[in-house]
């Protein structure tokens, strides 16, 4: 069983974020860049069912140089061969673009199914999945909380959470699922792992080298545009309801939720 | 310090960082107040590698280099200097001499359950009567047929409560003076080894320090590690080591007590603005910061010359010296930034500071590292 995750870089949830000067983008300079949290799960799942299968797990991901680092932290987790598709005319890309160069990548793969996670935290879009599938022409199982590989690694077993039920979709492979929290707990990255991670292979492929023209990705391709990012209001300062009794201070808290906050 | 860390190194810190505070952090508060001894995230801790940072792979370990050890004790005693206590005393003075001074048999035998985490080690050396003296020691291991009759009295032992291979220096020539010491290798369980109370430490409270008492233990000769009366060296060496441990230990604190320093002055709010504005706290935050940073780099470079093979004994005993006076100072002034709220055990803060203390007491005083820096200079 041969597994490909796709793997995002995204600002930490701990940075601060602030808009840059442009509105429609973020400034990056003093971001700690992270291994998209769903496409962790995407990893681990994948080395879970190599270490019952069999198998390679590959890594992709896509960006600048910068990228390696969260590839390398899947290949000390266990995964076998990263690949980094890192071209500057991909920059800006939607998910379109996205799933295109993913694709182009993965074409020339020998593999049975690919994990990404259902989305980025970054700008949740969750778009890369369904372009991906649809680019290579395979299922596409989105938001999944449970993967069973049947026996004969010709199909899967899949669970996503629907409104308080379970979905069971059962797909023939090769197919692309999506992750979703409550798949595994990802595994940290053990001292040998790390060790190890340094003499895996890890290649860098251009659009020239994936066949890609250059007016396909980027900017100038986007099908989709970003007007403008704006910051979430400022939280108001709270208000804290002063009185003698419980009794009193409840009268109060009352009275402004109806007049003021208008709520009750 | 972080222009200076290879890729390697980085990963390091990324992974151990990250495992700590998902695993280790919500628990800190509690294993410092009950004093317990977290058994499962320590056997998590022993299948990443932690318990075997530098030990070959060929014995089961890492096989890291000294830089990306530093690495794991400062990021694990951030979050918990207990563990980190036990995490580094295990790796330098408990698994170290074995691998530097073990025959094949004794590391075959000893090493990979140690480096695997599945036993631990402790370095038994301090008694009533010797600490700073080191040629006090008053245990003996008299060679009789083909063991030794070992009678030992050890306290203070790091790790004591919950280790399993234990390295006690005694006297196999009483009449030797300092050239009369060895050390002998007893597993808990021999006839004999006695495991004492737990000690109730003011901080490391989640190390479980006990006493280690042998009475008339038979140990086999080929428990004798290196030769008779080299204990002194083997000693001496392992604490070479240790003592970048334990200063890793102690620069992992102050950085704990940094972060919630910096943390709570730009929150808490007096006279209009966050104290982080007043000119009295800011002076606290630089210095913090600037003696937490030199304390890091002192060690990384006693780390560096050790990778490197050089002599390291004067630069470790500064790193740690510093380290530690550094930590006790930046982890005071992170209470005094909390004001009252420092002094309670609602902030961490509290626990940094009574942590911090004895970071300038363990592996060697304040007072002995003085001298051995001045040994060290004054022979230059």
């Amino acid at each position: 069983m041969n597994i490909i995750v796709c793997l995002k870089q995204v600002p930490d949830t701990d940075s601060q974020i602030k808009v840059a000067p442009d509105g429609n983008s973020i400034v990056t300079d003093d971001v700690k860049w992270v291994m998209n949290p769903y496409d962790e799960f995407g990893v681990e799942e994948a080395l879970q069912i190599k270490e019952k299968m069999g198998g390679e797990v590959t890594v992709i991901g896509l960006g600048p140089k910068r990228v390696t680092e969260s590839i390398r932290t899947a290949l000390a987790m266990g995964a076998d061969k990263g690949i980094l598709i890192n071209d500057p005319a991909l920059e800006n890309s939607d998910a379109l673009a996205t799933g295109r160069a993913l694709a182009a990548a993965i074409k020339g793969l020998d593999y049975d199914l690919i994990f990404t996670g259902q989305r980025g935290v970054d700008d949740d879009m969750g778009l890369v999945g369904a372009t991906l599938a649809e680019f290579l022409d395979i299922p596409q199982l989105s938001i999944i909380v449970k993967a069973e590989i049947s026996e004969d690694g010709k199909s899967v077993k899949v669970n996503r959470a629907v409104e308080g039920q379970t979905l069971v979709i059962e797909s023939s492979l090769p197919a692309v699922i999506t992750t979703q929290k409550g798949l595994n707990e990802p595994r940290y990255a053990s001292l040998p792992g790390i060790m190890k991670a340094k003499k895996k292979p890890l290649e860098e492929k251009t659009l020239a080298d994936l066949g890609l023209d250059p007016s396909q990705v980027g900017e100038g391709a986007r099908k989709l545009k970003i007007m403008e990012l704006t910051p979430p209001p400022q939280r108001e300062t709270g208000k804290i309801i002063e009185g003698e009794t419980p009794e009193e201070k409840a009268a109060e808290l009352v009275r402004l939720l109806h007049e003021e906050a208008k709520l009750i | 310090m972080d222009t200076f860390l290879t890729d390697k190194n980085r990963a390091v810190r990324r992974s151990v960082r990250a495992f700590c505070e998902r695993e280790l952090g919500p628990i800190a508060k509690e294993i410092d107040q009950e004093a317990s001894f977290p058994w499962e995230v320590v056997e998590k801790m022993g299948k990443l590698g932690y318990f075997g940072i530098q030990v070959p792979k060929t014995l089961g370990g890492a096989g890291m280099d000294s830089v990306s050890y530093i690495i794991v004790i400062e990021e694990i005693s951030r979050v918990c200097a207990g563990l980190g206590l036990c995490v580094t005393v295990h790796n330098s003075v408990g698994v170290y001499p074995l691998l530097a001074f073990g025959s094949e048999e004794q590391k075959k035998k000893w090493v990979p359950p140690l480096a695997r985490g599945e036993k631990i080690g402790a370095f038994c050396f301090t008694e009533p009567n010797a600490g700073s003296d080191t040629a006090g020691i008053e245990a003996t291991a008299i060679r009789n047929g083909n063991h030794y009759l070992v009678n030992a009295n050890k306290v203070f032992v790091t790790n004591g409560g919950v280790a399993d291979v234990c390295l006690i220096f005694a006297r196999t020539d009483p009449n030797a003076g300092r050239k009369g010491i060895s050390v002998i290798v007893a597993e808990r369980g021999t006839p004999g080894f006695v495991v004492g109370d737990l000690e109730d430490l003011c901080g490391v409270r989640s190390n479980p320090v006990s006493s280690i008492r042998l009475y008339d233990s038979q140990l086999p000769l080929e428990n004798l590690l290196g030769k008779e009366g080299m204990g002194l060296r083997i000693g001496l060496t392992a604490l070479d080591a240790g003592r970048i441990g334990i200063a890793a230990q102690a620069v992992g604190i102050a950085q704990a007590a940094l972060e919630e320093g910096v943390r709570y002055a730009k929150q808490r709010r007096q006279f209009g603005a966050p104290i982080a504005k007043h000119q009295a706290v800011t002076m606290m935050i630089a210095d913090m910061a600037t003696q937490v940073e030199a304390a890091r780099l002192l060690t990384f470079r006693s780390a560096v010359l050790r990778d490197q093979g050089k002599p390291f004994t004067k630069e470790s005993a500064m790193a740690k010296l510093y380290a530690s006076e550094a930590s006790s100072k930046v982890t005071d002034m992170a209470v005094q930034i909390h004001g009252g709220y420092g002094y309670s055990k609602a902030y961490p803060v509290e626990r940094y500071y009574r942590d911090a203390r004895v970071t300038r007491i363990y592996e060697g005083t304040s007072e002995v590292h003085h001298l051995v820096i001045a040994r060290g200079v004054l022979e230059e």
